[in-house]
């Protein structure tokens, strides 16, 4: 069973174009603000057109989900699976899943991008930074 | 000029609760209307003003003129809002300043809805692009919102199952309510994941049913000889917007700046609640609303629900009928006729001698919020 598909737009394009080539990318306006998913217009200062930039692939897990229940036949053989919501460095949030798997997360946990390819997709997925805060 | 205190609500009427197969939601609407203009001892003829709640699991195009069309009236005004499960108390707001206005002297405020024995497809739908994650569902919204309160402020699984425990101990008296069975805490923490860390008894009950207000000034209360009027002492909204993932702060919600409004209007404080009906789709909305609107302090609710304390006969006692957990999932109007009844000093669980009640409706996944207060 294939896992539904993102709606490709010319809005979005870039940002799934960038996950095929490996990186993670974030829209940040002139004036300094940056978020996911893609706008129009800059929900800041209401100018259209802010260009996309990579991200760093560094953040930190905010909180997480696991499903004991598929609402879509895609996922019936992956139960229990979790849903995790990330805060990269740079500002934006984004849902992702955490690679490692649901038993080994915590609460504000660093973690680093590790793109997943699947079914024709390349998803913005994290692995966890097991290194953090050691001294470089 | 203050308006609080200048209207009541003059009728409260609802159709029964849980499975109505064959019954669609523009004659629940009628029936919920109807035992209302009954309660206010008052002829449809005075209504001038029809505010309907859409209908959560289908949204119709002109639904508010198909309810009046059904009601045989041509109101001044009035109309359906979407504003999620925060819509009701909304639109008893918008009634109030409607009358206020002069535009209207009499206004209906209902809202119906049949997902239990029609389509539920609305409470487990993808979340756009992020389906292709597995984001699906209504409670997984909020499942992630109830984790991050357990990783700020490390609240206790006991703490949302105190919340669970007080609406189905509440419910379970009352013949109306759809879930009758009373819970224990050991229940509740044997209870299945739905979208963990929710468990089933932390997840509202998906209802049929419909549920009414007549509201007008008090003094065409007075002349209309309404025999229990409740006054609106105080109303206020709030709007966090964002989805979920987007919101700078997880745990906090606008719901805060609605209770800060309907206080400032009514003039009092959150100390001054005898009873309140907290919109408890699921348990977190009940634990976060209690620290937004100042009854205790952010990351106390564990403490200020446990050892019954919001149970009948405790402290605070929260949804003396039962809740969206127990009396029935419908969006909020419940809890509004709870309180009504509670300052009628009627309610089934009455709190002996309460003279202020607070009612919260939210909408979305908390992404609307509206406040109310009634005096007794």
């Amino acid at each position: 069973m294939d896992l539904p598909q993102p709606e490709i737009t010319d809005l979005n394009r870039p940002y799934w174009d960038a996950l095929q080539q490996g990186h993670l990318v974030y829209q940040r306006c002139g004036c300094g603000h940056g978020w996911l998913p893609a706008r129009a217009e800059c929900p800041a200062c209401l100018r259209p057109g802010a260009p996309w930039v990579r991200a760093s692939g560094r953040g930190m897990l905010l909180s997480w989900v696991v499903y004991h229940t598929a609402y879509h036949p895609a996922f019936a053989d992956r139960l229990p699976y979790h849903v995790a919501l990330v805060q990269l460095e740079e500002g934006p949030r984004l849902l992702t899943r955490i690679v490692d798997g649901h038993a080994r997360l915590a609460g504000d946990a660093p973690v680093e991008l590790q793109v997943s390819h699947e079914g024709g997709l390349a998803l913005a997925t994290f692995r966890l930074r097991d290194d953090a805060g050691l001294p470089p | 000029m203050s308006l609080s205190c200048r209207c009541v609500i003059a009728g409260i009427g609802h159709t029964a609760f849980g499975k109505l197969p064959g019954r669609d939601t523009v004659s629940l609407n009628v029936e919920a209307c109807r035992e209302a203009l009954n309660d206010a001892g008052i002829d449809k003829s005075l209504v001038d003003a029809v505010f309907v709640k859409v209908p959560t699991s289908a949204h119709q195009f002109m639904y508010g003129q198909k309810v009046a069309e059904a009601l045989g009236l041509a109101p001044r005004i009035g109309g359906a809002w979407d504003q999620g499960g925060a819509a009701n108390i909304t639109l008893l707001s918008f009634a109030v300043m409607a009358i206020e206005a002069g535009q209207c002297d009499v206004a209906l405020v209902c809202y119906a809805d049949n997902p239990r024995s029609g389509n539920r497809a609305v409470y487990g739908r993808p979340r756009g692009d992020d389906a292709a994650l597995g984001w699906f569902s209504t409670a997984a919204g909020y499942a992630m919102i109830h984790r991050r309160h357990v990783i700020e402020y490390g609240t206790p699984p006991e703490a949302f199952g105190a919340v669970a425990l007080a609406s189905r101990r509440h419910g379970a008296g009352n013949p109306w309510a759809q879930l009758r069975k009373p819970l224990t805490m050991d229940d509740y923490l044997a209870s299945p994941w739905v979208v963990d860390p929710l468990r089933r008894d932390d997840c509202a009950l998906v209802s049929d049913g419909g549920a009414a207000l007549v509201v007008m000034s008090a003094k065409r209360a007075r002349e209309l000889g309404v025999p229990q009027p409740v006054p609106v002492l105080g109303f206020g909204h709030g709007q966090t917007s964002f989805e979920p993932p987007q919101r700078d702060s997880l745990t906090r919600t606008e719901a805060a700046r609605a209770a800060a409004t309907a206080f400032a209007m009514a003039g009092a404080r959150p100390q001054d609640v005898d009873v309140a009906q907290l919109y408890d789709c699921f348990t977190i909305t009940v634990l976060m609303t209690l620290e937004d609107y100042g009854l205790c302090r952010k990351g106390e609710a564990p403490a200020f629900v446990a050892d019954g304390a919001i149970e009948h006969g405790g402290r605070l006692p929260v949804n003396t009928s039962g809740g969206l957990l127990s009396e029935t999932g419908m969006p909020g109007l419940q809890l509004v006729m709870e309180g009504v009844r509670q300052m009628r000093g009627t309610a089934r669980l009455q709190v002996p001698g309460a003279k202020l009640c607070v009612v919260s409706n939210q909408g979305g996944t908390m992404h609307t919020h509206s406040t109310l207060l009634l005096g007794g």
